[in-house]
């Protein structure tokens, strides 16, 4: 499938929606934004359920929607899975209707989703014959899913799936995100104001204020940028994919290694060889110019200042580059001044803290 | 059967029945879209038509059968232009009565639909759009089983309704035996030809036949309210 190349014009209240870009129809792309930013909005464009003054939509070579041709497809053609917030199951229906609801109406040699599949991804085996109102908050969402993904789509979209509920059910949820992830090659294009579900599952990030797109790209480039809003959190931080390399029983560590060396880190019950997100927020890197020899901090990387930013008043955002890994470190002007850091010094990262991911 | 009842009133009891089952057909056909669009539309106009709707509830029936007779009598503009084309006026007609019962019991069809309808979810409804449902398909999946409380309610009481129903009858219906008298009026003619005897069996029977309906449909709203009230919890 090729890229999602899409513009729409909608009203919103206060501002207007008014985006013009593209993603790639692959991995999961996080739209990302305060609430009332209009990413939902976005999203109900993508899915058909708006209807934007002005609107282009081309999926995969195909064209959904062309105001200016007056071409549209409804949701119904267009073979899609969309969460809602809420749910939205129906509520007459048991959990295996609801399920099958969008497969039975799914043309025979259309159908790409395997029931028990599904049912087995998000481990709905003893909920089939309940009701919703006898569901939890989180087995709602894993049903939505589920019915979603049975949908035979080729795409999916998902709005704050996981806002309505608290941290134990999301906890409980996010696993089966990530699997979604790994086992299905269906492009998902998901909704979140969330920095943490944010950094967990996406590949691609696209930053949307008051209706626009502020910036879009791969979500390691995008985290590593210092000049966009999102690095000004407490907890801005750049995230690096990487693979298991060895296990130390002895120390209960795992050894992680990516492009721009290795990594050690508390010990992560993964196999060898095995992919592996992990977060290093920038407040955690402090910067050396020489390796510190007797230190308690286990990994001390060589690395080279790309950029630097003043945050405020005194603070500095130093972008660098671990053999073309992007790691973000804050450090103090004093630091820097007292390092003589400027674009292009060559020094070494001491990452005191890794946040393992997935 | 001849005994308890004479010929006049098991025709009575037949075109009532048959008034109350033609009349509740039509005003679901009816009533089924106009309760969907009261219940969707953001129209600025909408309360006029809910006014307009709910009036036979307050208006005495003698108005609306008077109005109607009017309308529908030879020199009525209905009536003669139905006369223009060779047809019989509607006035003294069963269907004068069937046009006369619509209208009369059209605010308790289309009111429990359009509550129903109202409280369908937006987002069920997109959600069914997305999986792939047109919307006859949405209309018969997730609407119809929705307000399944709200079908029961509209058929029970359009149809106790229009049995009840006497003085929009009597204005255009006339008291033909056969053709146009109806329970209600048989009932009158018995009184007033001091016939306490058909009238109590016709009076009681109407009676227990109208309690046992209202009270089937009571009971199948508790035990809906009560579903909804443990959904809720």
């Amino acid at each position: 499938m090729s890229d999602i190349q899409f513009r729409f014009k909608l009203p919103l209240g206060r501002f207007e929606l008014d985006t013009d870009g593209q993603f790639p129809a692959e991995g999961v792309t996080v739209l990302f934004g305060r609430s009332g930013s209009g990413k939902t909005s976005l999203l109900r464009c993508l899915a058909g359920l708006e209807q934007p003054r002005d609107a282009y939509l081309k999926v995969g070579g195909e064209i959904w929607h062309d105001t200016s041709r007056g071409l549209y497809v409804p949701s119904r053609q267009r073979a899609i899975g969309y969460v809602f917030q809420e749910g939205a199951l129906f509520p007459q229906r048991r959990v295996i209707n609801n399920l099958l609801y969008g497969y039975q109406r799914t043309p025979v040699a259309e159908r790409t989703a395997d029931f028990d599949q599904v049912v087995q991804l998000l481990g709905l085996q003893s909920l089939l014959q309940r009701f919703p109102m006898q569901l939890s908050g989180g087995e709602k969402q894993r049903v939505a899913i589920g019915r979603a993904l049975l949908n035979s789509p080729r795409l999916l979209l998902m709005d704050e799936p996981l806002a309505a509920l608290d941290r134990d059910h999301k906890k409980e949820i996010l696993p089966f995100l990530e699997r979604l992830h790994r086992h299905t090659h269906i492009p998902i294009v998901y909704v979140t104001h969330n920095f943490d579900e944010l950094v967990r599952i996406a590949d691609h990030l696209v930053l949307i204020e008051e209706g626009r797109i502020l910036a879009s790209g791969p979500l390691e480039e995008m985290l590593a940028r210092v000049d966009l809003p999102i690095s000004r959190d407490v907890d801005a931080g750049a995230v690096i994919d990487a693979q298991v390399l060895s296990h130390d029983e002895e120390f209960h560590l795992t050894r992680l290694k990516f492009a721009g060396g290795e990594l050690l880190v508390t010990w992560v019950d993964r196999e060898l060889g095995s992919d592996i997100r992990v977060r290093i927020h920038a407040k955690d890197v402090s910067l050396a110019l020489e390796p510190a020899v007797s230190s308690s901090i286990l990994n001390i990387l060589p690395a080279r200042v790309e950029e630097m930013q003043v945050h405020g008043r005194g603070r500095l955002l130093v972008k660098l580059d671990l053999n073309g890994v992007p790691l973000l470190a804050r450090i103090t002007r004093h630091s820097q001044h007292r390092l003589g850091l400027e674009v292009g010094s060559k020094l070494y990262a001491q990452v005191k803290g890794v946040a393992v991911l997935v | 059967m001849s005994d308890l009842l004479s010929s006049d009133d098991v025709s009575a009891l037949l075109i009532t029945l048959k008034l109350a089952g033609i009349s509740t057909l039509i005003l679901l056909l009816l009533g089924t879209p106009l309760a969907w669009w009261m219940a969707r539309t953001r129209f600025r106009f909408k309360a006029v038509i809910e006014a307009l709707v709910a009036l036979p509830l307050v208006l005495p029936p003698t108005v609306l059968g008077f109005y109607l007779l009017v309308v529908m009598g030879p020199h009525g503009w209905i009536g003669g232009a139905l006369q223009a084309l060779g047809a019989p006026s509607l006035a003294f007609t069963f269907s004068g009565l069937v046009v006369g019962s619509v209208i009369y019991s059209l605010p308790f069809v289309v009111q429990p639909l359009q509550t129903a309808f109202s409280s369908i979810g937006e987002r069920t409804l997109e959600a069914a759009s997305t999986l792939r449902a047109s919307p006859m398909d949405r209309f018969w999946s997730v609407v119809v089983p929705h307000a399944r409380g709200g079908f029961i309610t509209a058929i029970t009481l359009g149809f106790a309704h229009t049995l009840g129903e006497f003085g929009v009858v009597l204005m255009i219906g006339g008291n033909i035996p056969g053709e146009t008298q109806v329970l209600s009026i048989a009932i009158y003619d018995h009184v007033e030809s001091l016939q306490y005897g058909q009238a109590h069996i016709l009076s009681g029977g109407l009676l227990v036949f109208s309690f046992v309906l209202l009270f089937l449909v009571y009971r199948s709203n508790r035990s809906a309210a009560l579903l909804q009230r443990r959904e809720r919890s």
